[in-house]
């Protein structure tokens, strides 16, 4: 049996739509289940990601959890790719980069409607939050990215398939879209 | 005897007083360009329609054709080049275009399109904006201000009415308008005005008009913008 493409997949300050968008490939999940296995995903439960071909990365870099999930896909994926709006631009999330950060927690967590007992939430479980977003290849080196919000099924499935064949990956225009 | 040009070896007529970009759309070439417009005076700030001739990198927009120069439009050099300088049309505003009215509509994001641009590069700045929307049919939204200039040389040239203008210097640089207060609604824009429609991103819009096209139907969401840029271009000098 041919060894399996070994591919992680995270969320950092993402909505998983783009991983949404991976399981539209639908039927086509099928044939592309015989040549690809999954590490660390949403999809396996698997905690830490080892010796990986692939890290598909959604989402910008919002704290500190971020930051060290991004490293880790960094040093056990050969190939590291940005997929979506956010990794590749911060996205949505950076939003807030124009508002203090300070600012920003007060309006959610001090001034909210509805807030009952206002505090900003001190656990030390959680992670710190970065005073801006930042998008992926601004804290490690990216190799590929895949733009869309989301990217369509078509564009992992083109993407996926040029990889696994050894091809450069190449997207077509009807494949670039940023919205 | 027509004079002409070679453009990625291709003989091109001109007449003179033409600039290299306006020979080159008159024969159905494609060169990049955001602030570019054949109604207006050329501003050459972009610098998308960068061409080599004879050698030299310069403004296609700015440039006058003449006889025998040596043209690249097409190279690979040129292309990546663009790009870059796309890339930091990208990081140095703010645009978030999944939330953007004029996402897939806009030239700012069709240009990035054609040159397949699938990342920022650089670092983004995400510099503070403000967003005006005093307005009652028109707003501004300074975050995807390329300063092309194009709503001031239409309100001024085409509108008679000078609402706009830009202010500062190099980083500084910025859009500013021609009230008082500084805000739209106490000029005397109206939604009719070409300056209210030639924004080629999203700084300026009509409101209550943004979604009468669903994404995925607009402009260049399947169509390449040479060939739209072309055909409307080449409609305009006839």
């Amino acid at each position: 049996m041919k060894t399996k493409i070994r591919i992680a997949t995270t969320s950092l300050g993402g909505c998983f739509g783009c991983h949404m968008s991976l399981l539209d490939l639908d039927e086509r999940l099928i044939p592309l289940a015989e040549l690809i296995e999954f590490d660390r995903s949403p999809l396996t439960d698997i905690e830490h990601c080892t010796n990986c071909d692939i890290g598909l990365i959604e989402g910008g870099v919002c704290n500190s959890e971020n930051v060290h999930v991004l490293r880790e896909f960094r040093k056990n994926c050969k190939i590291l790719v940005a997929v979506g709006a956010c990794a590749i631009t911060g996205g949505l999330p950076a939003m807030r980069n124009f508002i203090p950060l300070e600012e920003c927690l007060a309006e959610s967590y001090l001034r909210g409607i509805g807030v009952e007992n206002a505090q900003i939430p001190n656990d030390l479980e959680l992670p710190l939050l970065l005073d801006k977003v930042r998008p992926l290849h601004e804290v490690v080196k990216v190799d590929y990215f895949l733009p869309g919000c989301p990217p369509s099924a078509e564009v992992f499935w083109t993407f996926l398939n040029d990889l696994i064949a050894g091809r450069e990956p190449s997207l077509p225009y009807e494949c670039v879209h940023y919205d | 005897m027509t004079k002409t040009i070679h453009i990625d070896g291709n003989t091109i007529p001109f007449k003179e007083g033409q600039t290299i970009i306006e020979a080159a759309t008159a024969a159905g070439i494609y060169i990049p360009h955001l602030c570019h417009h054949p109604e207006f005076t050329a501003h050459g700030s972009c610098k998308l329609c960068t061409v080599n001739v004879n050698g030299r990198n310069c403004s296609a927009c700015t440039f006058a054709a003449m006889e025998g120069q040596e043209v690249l439009n097409n190279s690979q050099e040129l292309k990546a080049d663009r790009q870059k300088i796309t890339q930091m049309l990208f990081v140095e505003g703010n645009h978030f275009c999944p939330s953007c009215e004029k996402t897939g509509n806009c030239q700012l994001q069709a240009v990035a399109y054609h040159l397949n641009m699938l990342d920022s590069h650089f670092p983004h700045f995400y510099s503070h904006r403000e967003l005006d929307a005093s307005h009652a049919e028109v707003i501004i939204d300074h975050n995807r201000c390329i300063f092309c200039t194009l709503c001031v040389r239409a309100s001024d040239e085409h509108d008679g009415k000078a609402v706009f203008a830009i202010s500062g210097r190099g980083i500084n640089k910025h859009l500013i308008i021609n009230s008082e207060s500084g805000l739209l609604k106490d000029t005397n824009i109206e939604a009719t005005d070409l300056a209210a429609h030639i924004c080629p991103t999203g700084a300026i819009l009509i409101k209550h008009t943004g979604y009468q096209v669903p994404i995925g139907e607009r402009t260049y969401d399947h169509q390449h913008i040479d060939q739209i840029s072309l055909a409307v271009e080449q409609t305009d000098e006839n």
